[in-house]
Parts: structure tokens; C-alpha cells; sequence
């Protein structure tokens, strides 16, 4: 039995739609302290710092020289990934797990509100000769894999609806959200067309925060930490990066992922062994589709639990209790980090009104974003 | 295994393959903008440049007196304590005479060089440097240890940025 | 030691040339299919993959690193890009290391690949954007000025003189003849470095490494697969990373500290305790002639200041007492950036298996080290490797 990794300190800001207060330094140190102070060390007791950055998304090249006098790390061990927050846990567990290292520190950071092209900025990721030329939004891409989603009668219009309704309802017991709201299936189909069938309001609008966790190996945890939470699966894969040549229904990578993290957590039943997920919804039928790939659902069946209430809180599979991206907002590489945030605090029983009661086993899910394959999964758990 | 038996990849291209047409290419300039949170820490300083004065942060537990400021003291792990006035004066602590521009394109005939330097502030903590320009020295006299002083914009041509030191020049002379 | 122990077992490279026909996604492809064809597996025997490219800018493409996964073997597979600005290549194998030391994976492709050829007019410009955007980048700083800042600051704190310092570009240059990636092997003198245009004083054109396209890439395994793939398993050791703070104008420039703390984290795993003795042969990362010495100081293979006395004592020869950059490094092969990185391991892991050819450096050596830096001069990556 390969050893365990914990949680043992968490450190996090509110998600808000700009923060104008913080630079991305300021940003991360509140949250750094906070999770330093949770666990009981100083920067000195860290053998390794994992920051997750990507450069055109923090405005700098080599983006990397600036993720480690805010986490107190100078003249440590620092590396960035450039992926999501979950990503770099998996760096985090993978360093602890060769026992050359106790400590390990990850973390993660949106300003979003920073970035003025957004729209620009996700073209520039597309092949700059087979595709950017044609100079379409991103969020056509979400609306080609949307439309085919329908079509192939995976779920209704409504139904993806429906995943913004909860997601939006569940923000509003969340007091770290930036977009809760009390709304209806009529708001959503009403909304703006962006890239028909997308719509305004299935899109997840984009929040800043940071987010920082100690993670620490087994025979230490006792010593940093009352109520650990453990890392009891991780993975992460990649599928076709060209447009020509992906699986447009199926989110391959998110299924490969969470294969991976089943594997690695002894899950053969996730469907019955998950008590809650936290999956990637930054277009709405994101959420069903990722629950399907994680079978979580079978195919085609996510939408009508949705609307069934399963997903809901008090549901048999509560998801997106945080409010997801919908409702909390989208923090790019950050996203995974709010997901994980959440089932700690679930876990721990520190989820105030939105308490899931008897969570004992967490799913936290993300996926890069448009248009990138590339998702990872982790495995949490009391 | 020895590289010699391997035919090894890529295949060179001349730029007037590209220039002739031979080889096709695409341009695209991205349109990336951002416009930075300057925080606490570079918000006061900025303002105060505008005002024509340079503000540090003290960390009242290594004594550091921090240039540019910062609201955390990297070193010791803790809020910095107090804003701290410290001169427009300095020594230069290393520099260069640079001939080409920020794009690696050289600079113009007759323009002079640039002549940027690490240069550390008086009133700030031994060793607390900022990057800087130097103006009106003839680069062969420019030395380590020199000591310089700042040369302001007029303050209704002040914008809260690094650049309202339009650059260091000697001190004396 | 509870880690499973990683072997390097393959390895392949392009060439690297100014300017690449092949896109970074091809390039990737090239060498990895070499590597792979070195060790006579096939990507059916690969369990994961990990990337190391530098900039964004250079290449133009956002999320770089989900560009390049499919020609660097990603697809479908766990696959992750680590970034540490220069110091990525040697960095690559530490990624590496560590998914399969973990024990998580036995077999991992690591892929450095750079096109630094797309960025218009010249790669240079993508580098502005490494500096403050606040506090620095309104001056129009180039990347040369820190080089220039900190190679002012290494000659003046120790009396070392251009000419000395120069010795290093046309040794490395002159090692490169014997390399068959190489893009700018020469033989050439001081006085031509000396005499070569100045860019930003002390720093002239040939004390810098070109800007490359280019792509490497090496097969780790776990002991028990190495075993079976090949009787010359070269084992990674130590593995080594630090970085500096970004407020990098209130730090001595003349020592990379930096440095000198991956070193001693690389050594500790590795169980060196005299460098100067144990480490045979060594690729420090020299991008620019002084870095080659001011980083075998940092990484305790000269003492401080002496570096230069080992140079001109002609012991950093290749058929010297200690080699350093026997491959032509940076200077001489080209620099490509994550790619160099990884061209440094694969010179030591050919270097330690006596396969480097015209290059091989005399005495068997048994133990070796490459290293990159990078960033505001801020971050060391060292691997030391033992056959």
C-alpha cells in the first residue's frame, strides 16, 4: 500500500469579478498566510513550492520568476506548472510520494480582471495556420461541441439549463461565490446567443482569486493537522490538441483521468463510492458531459438527474455544491483549486449551509478550457 | 548509442526562403492587453513618484529598508511595517553601455547608447538596487560606485510611472 | 532510499538550426521518435510524458504546451508541461524523475521543444515581457542588459578581464566541431570575440549563444525496466532546483546563490560530498561566456573567483582534468532553451556510456552534472548522473 498524501492546511481569498485592492503578489500572500497559519509551519518547514502559471494568462514571459516571494519561497525549491491547480497537486504528490520530500506547497491565482483581450487571447491558443486565420470566438469551439452533444441526444437544451439554475442557486450559500443568483430555465435559454446553442448565461464568467494548500506526507500529518483530507487518487491526461482530429462528444481525456484517479483510489464503482463532485462547468453542458466521461452517469443520463434533482444538494450525487464556475466563476488555472477547496471544506465539515451531510469521499475534476483536451481528476477523501 | 548514426532532424531555412516566397508564412500580431492591479505596495509607490519622491516599506524584524515596497517582507515571512521616505540619490552598482534595443534591433546611427544600471538608493537598505537609466555621463566615464541623482520629469508631466525619473545622472559634475 | 531509482535508457535530438522548416510540434516529434528507436522502445511502452518549452511568445501560441502534446507523444496519455523559464531543459528531467521515483509510472518520454524562429523580428523582443511590468518594463529593458549588469558586476568584483573570460566562447565554439546537431561550430580566437560587435558592453556578439530552433528529447525508466531495456542504464542520481527572488536588483549579482542551493540538493540525494572531486565532467549552462564560469562556481566545482584560474590553467579543456562543456554547449551546438537544457543531459548520459564519438572525453568518467539557469537571474536546475 503506497502511502497517503494529506491536506493539511488550506488558504484561499473570496472570488470576486476584479480586485482592484490586491496586486497577483498581495492576492496570493492572504492566502499563503492563511494556509501556513492552518498548518502550523513557516515557509522554512517547505521542501517544495508548486505554482501554477501560464504565462499569456499573467501577462508576463517566463511567468515562473514571479511565483515565490509571495509564498515566502526564496531560495527554495519552486517550479510552476503550467496547468490547472490540479495539475501541480499531482507534482505535489508525486514529490511526496518518492519520500524525498514531507512538505509540499501549491498554489494557484486568477486575475482574470487583469486580462482585457480575453476573447483574443483564447484565439491565440488556437494552430496559428490551420485555425486562428479563421478568426472564429473561442466559444464557437464550445458551441460545435454543444450542438453535437445535443444532437447525439445526450441531453436537452433545457437540461443544460438547468445545470446553470443550481449551479447559480448552490453560489448563493457560498459566501467565497462572485455569482450567485436565483434564476430560471426561461433566463438561460433567453439569454444572449454567443455561439448558438451557447448562450450568455451558460458560460461561466470569469472571477480573480488565489488559492493556497500545504500538502504533507502521511507520518507527518498528525503533527500539522486535526482533520486531514486525503489524496487518495489523482490523474490527469491529454487528448488531441488539433480541432481536426478530437473526439467531439465524448471529453476523452476527462474519462482517462478519472480512470487514472480510480485506479490509483481503489475506485471500481465511482458512481456509488463518490458522495459529492466538483466538476469543470465553464460552459454549461460541461457539467453532464464531464459526469458522464467520469461515470458518474451513464451516457445520456446526467441531464435528466439534473433535472431530477440528483445533482442538487440533498441529491443521491450532490455536484457543484460550491456554486461550480457558474456561480463561484471562472479562475483559469485556478479553477481545479476552487474544486478542491470545496471538498475540504466538505469533508472537514466546514461547509456552513451548504454542508453535504456525510461526505466521506470527494471527486474534484478540471479541464484546461477552450480548446485544450487536457482535464485531470483527484480523489479526496475524509 | 552515438549520435554520428543517427540522421538527426530539422531542416535548416533561410530567411530568403521566406523573404522570396519559397516557404510560406503567416503573420499575426497578437492582441494581448492587461491592465495590472498595482496593489498597496507599487500603488503608493507610483503615486508617490508622481509627487517627485521615492517611497520604500520597512521590515520592522531584518530592519530592511525595501525598495520597490512591498506590503509582505519576502525574507522574513511577515507584513512589512511601515512606509519610509528615502532619497533620489544612489550608487551605481553595476551597469552596461547597450547598443541595441528592446527587440534586439540596433540603435540608431548617432543615437547614444543606453546605459542601464542597477543603481542602489540612499536611505534604503545596503544592496537595495532598482533598475534604472543613466543620462547626460559620457559612457567611458560611468564607473561601479559612482554616485548619481535622479532627474525628474516636471511634475505636470508626471504620470505615476518609473519613468518620471527620466533617468540618474553623476551627482556631481 | 524509498524512491524507485530512474535511469536515462534513451535518448534523441535534432539539429539545431536558426531557423526550422519543421513546426515546434514536428521537431518534438523528431526527436522523440529518435529516442525512442535509441532504446528500441515504441510509445506503446511510454506511460507518460512530460514537456518542457519556454515562452509562449517565442512560438506565438497561447498554452504552449497544449500545442505541442500531440508531436510530443502526449496523446491520451499523462502528459504535463513543468516550466522554470532557462533553467526548463535540465528541469525536464527532474519532471521526469520524479513520476517515475514516485513510483506512480515506470517509463516517462521527456521532450524539450523550442521554435524560437516564429518570433518576429527577433526572439529577443519576446523578452521584454520577462521583466516587472510595472517597475522595469516601462524603461524598455532588453534581456542582454542583465547579462551585461551581471557579467559587469562577476569581472569587476574579481578583476577577471574580457580576453579571459572570451577563452570560453572559443573553447566551447571549438568543442562543437566535433557535434553533429551543432549550429555554430568555430574555430575562432579572442580577438574575434574581442573584436566582434558590442551589444551592451562588456557583452559582445560572440559572447552569446544564437537564438535556435531546435528539440531533444531522453527515455527514463525505473530500475527493473532499465535493467531490461539496456546494460548501460545512466542512473539520474541527484536532482537539484532553487530559485532566487524576483526583486533581482536588490541581490549581489556577481554569485548565483541559486545555484550553489540546487547544487547542494542535487549532491545530498546523490551523496557527493566533495563536487571538486567526484563531479568528472560537467555542463554548465553558458548561454553567455562568463556563465559557464560563474556557474561552475556556484555549482562548487571551482572555488569562488577561481573558476577562471581552472580555464586558463586549460583544465575545463576537453581533454582537460575537468571538462566542462565538452559537448560545445550553448555557445557552440546552439540554444534552442528548454532544448539546450536537455542537449546538456544527453551529452553527460553519452559522455558516461562512452558513445559521445570525436567529443569523448578521456578517463572513463563515472560521474557527471549539467545544469541550466534562467529567469531575472534568479533560477539554478541541476541533475548529477552516474553510470
Amino acid at each position: 500500500m503506497r502511502e497517503r498524501v494529506a491536506i493539511a492546511g488550506l488558504g484561499y481569498t473570496a472570488f470576486t469579478s476584479v480586485s482592484p485592492g490586491s496586486s497577483y503578489r498581495e492576492l496570493t500572500y492572504e492566502a499563503a498566510v492563511k494556509a501556513y497559519e492552518e498548518a502550523g509551519i513557516e515557509p522554512k518547514d517547505v521542501d517544495s513550492f508548486v505554482c501554477t502559471s501560464e504565462d499569456m494568462l499573467e501577462g508576463y514571459s517566463i511567468s515562473d520568476e514571479y511565483c515565490n516571494d509571495q509564498l515566502g519561497a526564496v531560495l527554495k525549491p519552486a517550479q510552476t506548472i503550467p496547468g490547472d491547480f490540479l495539475h501541480s497537486l499531482a507534482v505535489g504528490v508525486m514529490h511526496i510520494l518518492t519520500e524525498q520530500f514531507d512538505i509540499v506547497v501549491v498554489q494557484a491565482l486568477s486575475k482574470a480582471s487583469n486580462m482585457k483581450t480575453i476573447p483574443d487571447l483564447l484565439n491565440f491558443a488556437f494552430d496559428p495556420v490551420l485555425n486562428r486565420p479563421l478568426d472564429v470566438t473561442a466559444y464557437a469551439l464550445a458551441g460545435l461541441e454543444m450542438n453535437r452533444f445535443l444532437t447525439d441526444g445526450r441531453a436537452t437544451r433545457e437540461q443544460c439549463a438547468a445545470v446553470v439554475v443550481k449551479n447559480k442557486a448552490n453560489a448563493l450559500k457560498n459566501p467565497l461565490a462572485g455569482y450567485g443568483a436565483s434564476i430560471s430555465i426561461e433566463h438561460v435559454l433567453e439569454s444572449e446567443p454567443v455561439a448558438e446553442p451557447v448562450r450568455l448565461l451558460d458560460i461561466a464568467p470569469y472571477a480573480d482569486g488565489a488559492v493556497v494548500m500545504v500538502l504533507c506526507s502521511e507520518k507527518l500529518a498528525p503533527s500539522l493537522t486535526d482533520k486531514p483530507v486525503w489524496i487518495t487518487g489523482i490523474g490527469w491526461s491529454t487528448d488531441s490538441p488539433t480541432i481536426e482530429s478530437r473526439d467531439w462528444s465524448g471529453a476523452v481525456a476527462v474519462r482517462l483521468a478519472g480512470d487514472m484517479a480510480y485506479r490509483m483510489a481503489g475506485i471500481t464503482c465511482p458512481a456509488r463510492e463518490i458522495d459529492l463532485a466538483e466538476v469543470n462547468d465553464e460552459i454549461s453542458f460541461k457539467e453532464l458531459q464531464h459526469l458522464e466521461a467520469l461515470r458518474l452517469f451513464e451516457p445520456g443520463q446526467a441531464g435528466r438527474a439534473t433535472e431530477d434533482g440528483q445533482t442538487s444538494p440533498g441529491g443521491a450525487l450532490p455536484v457543484n455544491v460550491s456554486g461550480g464556475g457558474l456561480g463561484v466563476g471562472h479562475l483559469f488555472e485556478c479553477s481545479g483549486a476552487q474544486k478542491v477547496l470545496e471538498l475540504v471544506l466538505q469533508l472537514r465539515g466546514e461547509a456552513g449551509s451548504r454542508q453535504v451531510p456525510g461526505a466521506g469521499v470527494g471527486l474534484a475534476q478540471a479541464w484546461r478550457g477552450i480548446p485544450t483536451t487536457s482535464a485531470a481528476v483527484a480523489i479526496l477523501s475524509a | 548509442m552515438e549520435l554520428e548514426k543517427f540522421e538527426l532532424g530539422a531542416t535548416p531555412l533561410k530567411e530568403s526562403a521566406i523573404k522570396d516566397g519559397s516557404v510560406l508564412t503567416l503573420h499575426k500580431k497578437p492582441n494581448l492587453r492587461y491592465a495590472w492591479d498595482n496593489g498597496v505596495a507599487i500603488g503608493r509607490y507610483l503615486t508617490e513618484l508622481k509627487e517627485g519622491r521615492i517611497i520604500a516599506r520597512k521590515c520592522n524584524k531584518c530592519r530592511r529598508i525595501m525598495i520597490p515596497p512591498r506590503m509582505f517582507c519576502e525574507l522574513c515571512w511577515r507584513p512589512t511595517d511601515e512606509w519610509v521616505y528615502v532619497r533620489d540619490t544612489g550608487t551605481v552598482n553595476t551597469f552596461s553601455i547597450c547598443y541595441v534595443n528592446w527587440d534586439a534591433s540596433r540603435i540608431k546611427e548617432g543615437e547614444k547608447p543606453h546605459i542601464p544600471a542597477v543603481i542602489e538608493i540612499d536611505g534604503a537598505s545596503p544592496g537595495m538596487g532598482i533598475l534604472h537609466v543613466l543620462g547626460e555621463v559620457e559612457p567611458d566615464k560611468v564607473k561601479i560606485g559612482m554616485k548619481v541623482r535622479a532627474v525628474w520629469k516636471k511634475p505636470e508631466e508626471r504620470e505615476g510611472s518609473i519613468t518620471d525619473i527620466l533617468y540618474f545622472k553623476p551627482a556631481r559634475g | 532510499m524509498a524512491y524507485q531509482r530512474v535511469a536515462i535508457v534513451g535518448a534523441g535530438i535534432t539539429k539545431f538550426v536558426r531557423r526550422a522548416q519543421e513546426t515546434g510540434k514536428e521537431l518534438a516529434a523528431q526527436a522523440s521518435k529518435m529516442a525512442l528507436e535509441s532504446c528500441g522502445m515504441t510509445m506503446k511502452d511510454i506511460e507518460c510524458v512530460s514537456l518542457g518549452t519556454a515562452p509562449d511568445a517565442f512560438d506565438g501560441v497561447h498554452m504552449k504546451g497544449e500545442y505541442l502534446s500531440d508531436g510530443s507523444g502526449g496523446w491520451r496519455k499523462p502528459y504535463m508541461r513543468q516550466f522554470v523559464g532557462g533553467g526548463t531543459g535540465v528541469f525536464a528531467p527532474v519532471h521526469g524523475w520524479y513520476h517515475v521515483a514516485s513510483g506512480m509510472f515506470d517509463t516517462c518520454l521527456v521532450v524539450c521543444s523550442e521554435k524560437m524562429s516564429s518570433c518576429h523580428p527577433h526572439p529577443q523582443g519576446a523578452f521584454k515581457t520577462i521583466f516587472d511590468h510595472t517597475t522595469e518594463q516601462p524603461l524598455n529593458p532588453t534581456l542582454i542588459w542583465i547579462f551585461a549588469l551581471e557579467m559587469n558586476r562577476f569581472m569587476s568584483t574579481y578583476g577577471i578581464t574580457k580576453e579571459e573570460i572570451a577563452l570560453v566562447s572559443v573553447k566551447n565554439k571549438k568543442n562543437a566541431m566535433d557535434h553533429p546537431a551543432a549550429q555554430l561550430p568555430m574555430e575562432i580566437t579572442v580577438e574575434d570575440v574581442m573584436n566582434s560587435e558590442t551589444l551592451a558592453w562588456p557583452v559582445n556578439r560572440l559572447d552569446i549563444s544564437p537564438a535556435s530552433d531546435g528539440a531533444a528529447a531522453i527515455v527514463l525508466a525505473s530500475e527493473h525496466v532499465a535493467k531490461r531495456i539496456t546494460d548501460k542504464p545512466v542512473w539520474i542520481d541527484g536532482v537539484g532546483w532553487n530559485l532566487d527572488s524576483a526583486y533581482w536588483a536588490t541581490r549581489d549579482l556577481y554569485y548565483p546563490r541559486y545555484v550553489e542551493k540546487a547544487a547542494r540538493m542535487a549532491y545530498k540525494m546523490a551523496g557527493i560530498t566533495e563536487p571538486q572531486r567526484e563531479i568528472e565532467i560537467a555542463e554548465p549552462y553558458d548561454p553567455f561566456d562568463y556563465k559557464e564560469l560563474h556557474h561552475m562556481e556556484g555549482l562548487l566545482l571551482a572555488d569562488r573567483g577561481k573558476a577562471v584560474e581552472m580555464l586558463l590553467d586549460g583544465k575545463t579543456q576537453r581533454d582537460g582534468d575537468r571538462p566542462m562543456c565538452p559537448s560545445g554547449g550553448a555557445l557552440g551546438v546552439g540554444n534552442p532553451i528548454a532544448a539546450t537544457g536537455l542537449m546538456k543531459i544527453i551529452e553527460i548520459f553519452l559522455q558516461l556510456r562512452g558513445e559521445a564519438g570525436k567529443r569523448q572525453v578521456p578517463g572513463n568518467p563515472k560521474c557527471g552534472l549539467a545544469q541550466a539557469w534562467g529567469d531575472l537571474m534568479q533560477v539554478g536546475t541541476v541533475v548529477v548522473m552516474r553510470i
